[in-house]
């Protein structure tokens, strides 16, 4: 069993929308949506949805203000500003537990939270795993992380041969838990700045993590200076670009009427992702011999 | 006023507005741009600021002093995050782990744990075109944004205008970004990605007590549920950018809207005075 994930650095390049078509391509396949708090994938596959579990990671303070003597060493000690006015702001409370362990009263308790749900589901393309992380929650890292592991669960359970994950944007916590451990990461970028400098760095990200990675430049026909800049860097990198997807309004039009851009049109950019997804199978092979 | 432009999907449009916005408003205010989206900072692709400073942004993790260590295991039992083991008579930390929260250090009872900085990324700062600028940069294999953003809004802190540029999202790097904001403008694009993480940032404001509005880029290219879900939830949608190949193309350029396009700028000059509007409506919001 062998699992690619989908990044990106910079958000709206079209992760998304090449997962849900690559849904539709591979064979024997689980699908995993590892962007936890900005979930788009259900939008294409429309899973029905047969499992749901609640995601109880970290813990937050609380301040029972009957017990509480006001005497501040709280407040004083917080290192993420979390205590005002003896009350405990959930957005900023990283549940580190110091306030409970020092407090002289023993106002403060440290309660668990319920930080999101996970979700199996069948789609017409296999098995989803997805998740909603909760709103304005942390922990997005640990949701991804347990996305992932059900994922390979299903795969081994059912014998299937791939974990396609649909990664989220940025080269921090969450990403991190998408990349560690998989077989082959592909980079979807953009022929513009922003698309190469944040292409950049979430190569840097997968080297760090000893993760293969391909790029994809999406749109690539919108600027031919930026798309020879990419195509150069990834040489100079070593790293193979798998496919050009040109720059077409049937990728918006697909998405509006919710079915992968492969089902939709059999133009240029089906026959790219088709490409695409050639090259992926046979990088994973390749690894698998190495 | 400090207005944050944040959007839930990414690649709708923020940097582009946030950058304009800046721009625009520079002319008559003292205006500061903080590029809060560490994990990938582009605000300065398009402001092209010149940077005279910079600042090692670290978390202070704990260095054992074994001569005083007598392994009763307490700062392994106080540490949340597992950055500290005790293992017989050898003490192992994990300084990727730690959020530097002080609890080891501080309730070790032999007063053998101090703390060392261990940088996880930098902020610097310049000038670009009267706006005061400064941006963030997480280190590459580091996963803990908040606080590089932490130390991104210790600036232009004297600025009359302050625009943040967020992270896309909703999870704790963008509830750190936006904090402290009297204003968010949500970047949005009329598709079916872009309306479902819409509705996750709103709620996401709404959680905080942030007053929102919605800027719809890429107008034309997708459906109308998103004018619709605005009309519905009673957000305005408080300045429109249509599906322009002359925007995309100075956008992979680097350019800013506004400087390619001088037009705009009245289109954001009105933003803001919108902006204005609605942030004395409700009397501004306190918490920073």
């Amino acid at each position: 069993m062998k699992e690619v994930v989908i990044l990106s650095g910079k958000g709206g390049t079209g992760k998304t929308s090449i997962v849900g078509s690559l849904a539709a391509l591979a064979e024997s396949k689980v699908l995993s949506d590892c962007d936890v708090d900005a979930a788009d994938l259900h939008l294409l596959l429309k899973p029905s949805r047969k499992r749901d579990t609640e995601f109880w990671s970290g813990k937050l303070a609380h301040i029972d203000r009957d017990k509480c003597t006001e005497c501040g060493l709280c407040q004083d000690l917080c290192r993420f500003d979390a205590i005002r006015d003896y009350t405990v702001d959930a957005t900023a409370c990283e549940g580190c537990g110091f306030c409970f362990q020092v407090c002289p009263a023993e106002a403060i308790t440290m309660e668990e939270n319920l930080a999101g749900h996970w979700f199996v589901s069948e789609t017409k393309y296999g098995p989803l795993v997805h998740a909603r992380l909760g709103i304005a929650q942390e922990n997005s890292g640990k949701l991804v992380a347990r996305v992932r592991k059900e994922a390979r669960h299903l795969a081994e359970t059912q014998g299937l041969d791939y974990i396609i994950s649909d990664g989220p944007p940025g080269i921090g916590c969450p990403v991190i838990s998408s990349l560690s451990g998989a077989n082959l990461a592909i980079l979807v970028t953009e022929p513009t700045l922003s698309g190469i400098h944040d292409l950049v760095r979430v190569l840097g990200v997968c080297r760090h993590f000893g993760v293969p990675a391909a790029v994809c430049i999406n749109k690539c026909d919108l600027n031919e200076e930026n798309r020879r800049r990419i195509e150069d860097y990834c040489s100079s990198e070593g790293v193979a670009v798998a496919a050009r997807i040109p720059f077409d309004n049937i990728v918006t039009e697909a998405l509006t009427h919710g079915v992968p851009v492969v089902e939709y049109s059999q133009g240029r950019v089906t026959q790219e992702i088709e490409k695409l997804w050639y090259s992926i199978s046979r990088m994973l092979e390749q690894e698998g011999k190495r | 006023m400090i207005i944050a432009v944040a959007s839930g999907k990414g690649g709708t449009g923020k940097t582009l507005v946030a950058t304009s916005l800046a721009l625009s408003l520079a002319g008559e205010h003292r205006v500061s741009f903080l590029d809060c989206d560490v994990e990938e900072p582009n605000g300065h692709v398009f402001l092209k600021p010149n940077l005279t400073g910079r600042e090692a942004v670290t978390i202070p993790v704990p260095k054992v002093a074994d001569d005083k260590c007598n392994y009763c295991g307490k700062c392994a039992q106080v540490c949340a995050y597992n950055a500290i083991a005790v293992l017989g008579d050898h003490v192992m930390t994990f300084p990727q782990l730690c959020h530097g929260c002080g609890a080891c250090s501080y309730l070790c009872p032999k007063g053998a744990i101090s703390e060392e900085p261990r940088e996880t990324g930098v902020v610097e700062w310049g000038e670009a075109d009267g706006i005061s600028f400064a941006h963030g940069v997480l280190n590459v294999g580091e996963a803990m944004a908040p606080p590089v953003i932490r130390k991104v809004k210790e600036h232009g802190r004297d600025s009359e205008i302050t625009v943040r540029d967020i992270p896309p999202g909703t999870s704790c790097p963008v509830v750190e970004a936006i904090k402290g904001c009297d204003f968010c403008l949500l970047v949005t694009e009329p598709t079916p990605f872009g309306l479902n993480d819409l509705a996750l940032a709103v709620a996401t404001v709404r959680e905080m007590g942030i007053p929102c509005g919605v800027v719809l880029n890429r107008a034309g290219l997708g459906d109308t549920k998103t004018e619709a879900y605005c009309r519905r939830e009673k957000i305005p949608i408080l300045l429109t950018i249509p599906l322009d190949t002359e925007i995309a193309r100075l956008y992979a350029g680097g350019t800013a809207l506004v400087a390619g396009m001088p037009r705009w700028r009245d289109k954001f000059l009105k933003l803001f005075e919108r902006i204005r509007e609605l942030v004395d409506e409700r009397g501004g919001n306190t918490q920073r």
